[in-house]
């Protein structure tokens, strides 16, 4: 039930997230398919996402320092964190983003 | 000496331009393909990299990208310029690329499936960027405090390596020394071609940076560690331990500026020999290599003097009584000082020192003065084998050598330098010899390879022209040098003389003898001519006599007219013959 509190503390803010990929590799399709569900699943119509493909152009990496494909950025709110992966676990992506309380000796560590 | 490009083998070689480096690999690391640099903290990996892509783009015009995974670009810059590397200046001109790629585990969750793909493609853009043909990744290991998936890491890596030789870079990668491993990562696995350590290690309170090429698939190369030098101009590797007994033996002779010294080794130094001046404390072994070094300058070939005892202006000021200027030397720059307490650094690096120094001025002459201040930072047979090193890389370069060596008075001479003697050519043994109540200089030619050299002891003084040698005194009473050899001098010049003496003294006595008996001899013939003229006369008187009686006779006959004279008859007679005769 703290989850469900916590997540109407933060529906209060509009997410901005970036995520970038290298191509439609299968990684990439199951990233941006994995967080349009977590998104629609836990962030209701308070998101806008950005997908950019470093393929078409490579600059672009350096604005957010990447360098693992796919990388799922959260420019807003702040603090700016980031999630690498196919975000195939929404567990651990909530743990990412602080909406759920990191397990001490965890993984996600 | 230039790099050698091999041939034989096919492989390609990069230059590094890393001074040293290239020699030893024969050419360079192999171009197109990675080459691991490793090496503990502060052993000098970033600077090797940064070197080698300035070169490569000052030299080679080699484009090159600097992945700093470690160090921002703003602090890269900055601790590289003080070596004279302007990276600013090198990105406005396209010519480098500085990426930073900085991975900060704190604000990176992982979830699922990835890889490195916009790393890849960062370096790709980079390399395009500025048309690269070089990288150096420096260091690649933080990648593995950045992400816990171990195995997706592992295997991006490999896939960079393949990534980097398709790309055709030549890159160069950088890894923290591990504990017994080579990296801490094992990166050497995925690098199979290069691998060169740096090392940067304490002896004796000494600390001294040292390479060695681990291995070079496809390539001859020296395995020893190779000292190096960090100073203003980067990287200097001295590839001093490469020399064999190779070396080219001149057969010209360079003088000593000592003419009787030159004649004592048969005519002076072989070009590029050794030679060892030994002594104890003031025989006068700065003197004689003053004396070498004017003469080499004065040859037209610069002279490299080391000197571990006294300072440039001091040693100036002391040949200066001695009657050897070498300030003027010193100031048009034939003469080069180099003057450092021997503790200052350790053997490695005086050698280095030593060996960057000749490379630069590209003397005809070293002198080391004194070799003995080495035996002070480290054990004697390290010393010995940094000679030795020496000594062969000065013959390499056809430098004539002068080391000076301090013996100690209370042990035998030759014992004490029995390692240091056998690696030179030419040995001279200065010694004092104390004999009635003074001490006087004395020096000999102890050996002197590949040429006929004089077997005596010579006295030589040091006055204020200079280091003279003294005509040998070979007399019977044996070698004597100083006031004991003077008086033996006044005593035969004495002896000499009152032979002389005496000889005039007879030669006159003889003389006045001669006088006497001619005087005599003279007395008696006029005695003769006397007694002669009295003949003479006393025979005119007769025949005058004889002519008056007969005359007289002649007139008493006419007087008397009557009777013939038996003396007329006898005239009548006389006349008779006459006339028959007719």
């Amino acid at each position: 039930m703290t989850t469900r509190k916590r997540k109407t503390d933060d529906a209060m803010d509009q997410w901005t997230l970036r995520l970038y990929i290298a191509g439609q590799t299968p990684k990439s399709i199951a990233a941006i398919a994995n967080l349009k569900k977590f998104c629609a699943d836990y962030l209701d119509e308070r998101y806008t996402i950005e997908i950019i493909d470093l393929k078409q152009d490579p600059k672009l990496a350096r604005r957010d320092d990447i360098v693992a494909i796919p990388t799922l950025v959260r420019k807003l709110p702040v603090p700016v964190r980031k999630i690498i992966g196919d975000l195939s676990s929404t567990d651990r992506v909530l743990v990412g983003f602080d909406m759920r309380p990191r397990v001490i000796g965890g993984d996600g560590d | 000496m230039p790099p050698r490009i091999p041939i034989a083998n096919g492989l390609a070689k990069c230059p590094t331009g890393i001074a040293g480096l290239d020699e030893i690999t024969q050419g360079g690391i192999p171009r197109g393909r990675p080459t691991l640099i490793c090496g503990g903290p502060g052993c000098g990996k970033t600077l090797f990299g940064i070197e080698f892509l300035v070169r490569g783009i000052d030299r080679y015009d080699e484009p090159g990208v600097f992945v700093a995974f470690e160090e921002r670009p703003e602090e890269l810059a900055q601790n590289v310029a003080s070596l004279g590397f302007d990276l600013r200046k090198l990105q406005r001109q396209k010519k480098l690329f500085v990426e930073y790629i900085h991975v900060d585990r704190s604000t990176i969750d992982e979830t699922g499936e990835y890889d490195l793909e916009a790393l890849f493609l960062r370096l790709g853009d980079a390399i395009d960027t500025v048309g690269a043909k070089r990288v150096v990744l420096d260091t690649l290991e933080t990648l593995f405090s950045a992400f816990a998936n171990e195995a997706i890491l592992r295997a991006e890596l490999r896939r960079l390596f393949v990534w980097l030789k398709d790309r055709g870079v030549t890159a160069v990668i950088t890894a923290e020394r591990g504990d017994g491993t080579m990296t801490r990562q094992g990166l050497e696995e995925y690098v199979s071609d290069c691998v060169i350590t740096l090392d940067h290690r304490l002896t004796e309170q000494v600390a001294t940076r040292r390479l060695r090429v681990v291995k070079y698939r496809g390539t001859n190369h020296g395995t020893n560690e190779y000292p190096f030098l960090i100073d203003q101009d980067g990287i200097d590797v001295l590839p001093i331990t490469s020399i064999g007994l190779t070396h080219e033996a001149s057969t010209e002779r360079v003088g000593s500026g000592i003419a009787d010294l030159d004649q004592l080794l048969g005519g002076g130094l072989y070009r590029g020999s050794t030679l060892l001046i030994s002594g104890t404390a003031g025989a006068g072994k700065s003197s004689f290599a003053a004396h070498l070094a004017k003469a080499s300058c004065e040859r037209g070939e610069r002279c490299l003097y080391f000197a571990y005892e006294e300072s440039p202006h001091q040693i100036a000021r002391n040949m200066r009584s001695i009657g050897v200027d070498l300030s003027a030397f010193m100031k048009s720059g034939m003469l080069h000082c180099v003057a450092a307490r021997p503790t200052t650094f350790g053997l490695e690096m005086h050698l280095a020192t030593i060996h960057k120094a000749v490379r630069e001025h590209a003397p005809g002459m070293v002198i080391v003065d004194p070799i003995t201040n080495f035996f002070s930072i480290g054990p004697v047979n390290e010393v010995k084998a940094m000679l030795m090193r020496l000594v062969d890389f000065l013959k390499m370069q056809q430098v004539t050598a002068v080391f000076t060596s301090l013996t100690s008075g209370g042990k035998a001479l030759e014992a004490t330098e029995a390692g240091v003697s056998s690696i030179v050519d030419t040995w001279m043994l200065l010694r004092d010899i104390e004999l009635n109540g003074e001490r006087n200089r004395a020096m000999y030619v102890l050996k002197s390879r590949g040429s006929a050299h004089s077997n005596q002891i010579r006295e030589f003084v040091l006055s204020r022209h200079g280091v003279r040698l003294i005509p040998p005194y070979l007399g019977l009473e044996g070698v004597l040098t100083g006031s004991a050899r003077l008086a033996q001098e006044a005593k035969e010049a004495a002896d000499a003389s009152r032979r002389g003496s005496e000889i005039v003294r007879r030669r006159r006595d003889i003389d006045r003898r001669r006088k006497a008996i001619e005087a005599q001899v003279a007395a008696l013939r006029a005695e003769i001519e006397t007694e002669s003229e009295e003949l003479e006369r006393l025979l005119a008187d007769e025949s005058a006599r004889d002519q008056r009686m007969a005359a007289d006779r002649n007139v008493m006959a006419g007087s008397r007219k009557s009777a013939v004279t038996p003396s007329a008859a006898v005239a009548g007679k006389r006349l008779s013959v006459r006339r028959a005769t007719q």
